[in-house]
């Protein structure tokens, strides 16, 4: 219950991009047509649910002050926390280039309409974003942060292909030239983000 | 504009080529940290001190980089800085470095110390890349407190914590327009300034 309540939350609620704003880069480049940008969103998804629990074991066993001491009694107070920042990127853009190779070798076609956004996962704010909440908020276990990082994964590639559909049927629109582009995708994210926030409180 | 050619890259991303509103980088921190004005100012400073010396750093080591490991790298040289940022911010201004949380971890993956990582320092003279971190990182500056002047003014009706509507005012009837501190309302700050900046210059209009 309590997993299925976080799920909800961080899909709707915890939006990465309307709440957070972060992922955005990728965000708004990659949202041209709504195909590519399901392919990218799938990929951060699938990045997030595997970095996760590493990310957590990483931060659990190794990084926590006195996490060390399943190694013996003399390491029960060293303190690595400062690591953290240096090992979660490290494992994210390991993760990003098996990802990478895998699908170079199923789906040609994904990745080079995905082009130079895929390496570039690597440093999507919402992946680290996600582990860096997901150590600030103490999970209790390997399970939960699994389940946020899916909800945040599912959430972000909600949020763009949504804005792709939308900036799909944008192209026949007459808007002001100054806001061509990137000015009128600004204010349809932030439309967005207001009809997002209609999900506040909700509760299961 | 009349300028001494070496200085272009420090003046260019101040307007023309704004790391923000014309190349759209750092797009995430640039709005989440902005509902107040003083988290504002700390990030542009931080992000500034980052990317210029990132991009020393990595200018000065970038003919001895193998390409193929280059993204490494660099996000190794901007994670180091970026974990003395964070530990300085903690050591003597603690409550920013609460209130900015996970915003200071993320300014390595803020797409414009990447970008200008691989676009600029990877292929010039450590001073002209100097020149252009502290270029970029002032142009992210200025829209940075731009937006969260007007956020914290409208929103909070103050400025760096400072009360700026007079009490009478409220006292007559005027409210806090509470829509201002809500994520939302930055994109569509954004939005606006990247209007008036492309009104004025008709070039970068698509």
């Amino acid at each position: 219950m309590e997993n299925l309540n976080l799920f909800i939350r961080s899909i709707f609620i915890d939006n990465m991009i309307f709440a957070y704003f972060l992922g955005m880069c990728s965000y708004l480049a990659v949202s041209k047509n709504v195909k590519t940008a399901f392919g990218l969103g799938v990929a951060v998804s699938f990045v997030l649910i595997i970095a996760l629990p590493v990310c957590w074991c990483i931060n659990q066993y190794i990084l926590v002050p006195g996490a060390l001491s399943w190694l013996g009694e003399e390491y029960a107070d060293t303190d690595l926390s400062f690591l953290g920042l240096i090992m979660f990127i490290s494992v994210i853009a390991a993760l990003v280039q098996i990802l990478e190779m895998a699908i170079e070798k199923y789906s040609p076609s994904l990745y080079s309409s995905l082009g130079i956004f895929l390496p570039l996962i690597a440093v999507n704010c919402a992946i680290l974003g996600a582990v860096l909440f997901m150590q600030q908020r103490e999970f209790t276990n390997a399970w939960t942060a699994t389940v946020y990082g899916a909800g945040s994964g599912i959430g972000w590639l909600l949020a763009i292909t949504c804005l792709a559909a939308i900036r799909e049927r944008l192209a026949y629109n007459q808007i002001p030239a100054p806001l061509r582009g990137i000015g009128i995708t600004f204010i349809i994210t932030g439309l967005m983000g207001i009809a997002f926030m209609s999900f506040l409180g909700i509760k299961i | 504009m009349n300028v001494n050619k070496s200085l272009l890259p420090l003046v260019n991303p101040l307007s023309k080529d704004n790391p923000v509103i014309v190349q759209v980088l750092g797009i995430c921190s640039a709005l989440a940290v902005t509902a107040k004005l003083e988290p504002a100012l700390v990030m542009a400073v931080s992000v500034t001190a980052v990317l210029a010396l990132a991009n020393v750093i990595i200018s000065l080591i970038r003919n001895t980089i193998p390409t193929s490991i280059r993204i490494i790298v660099q996000l190794v040289v901007v994670a180091a800085l970026v974990v003395i940022v964070d530990q300085v911010l903690k050591a003597y201004n603690y409550e920013v470095s609460k209130a900015l949380s996970v915003f200071i971890g993320l300014i390595i993956t803020n797409c414009i110390i990447m970008g200008r990582l691989e676009a600029f320092a990877s292929t010039n003279r450590p001073w002209a890349s100097f020149l252009d971190g502290i270029g970029n990182g002032l142009g992210y500056g200025i829209i940075l407190v731009i937006v969260a002047f007007f956020r914290e003014l409208l929103g909070s009706g103050t400025l760096l914590g400072f009360q700026v509507i007079p009490q009478w005012a409220y006292e007559h009837g005027y409210q806090n327009n509470g829509l201002m501190i809500l994520p939302p309302i930055a994109l569509i700050t954004v939005a606006c300034i990247i209007w008036v900046h492309r009104s004025r210059n008709k070039d970068l209009q698509e």
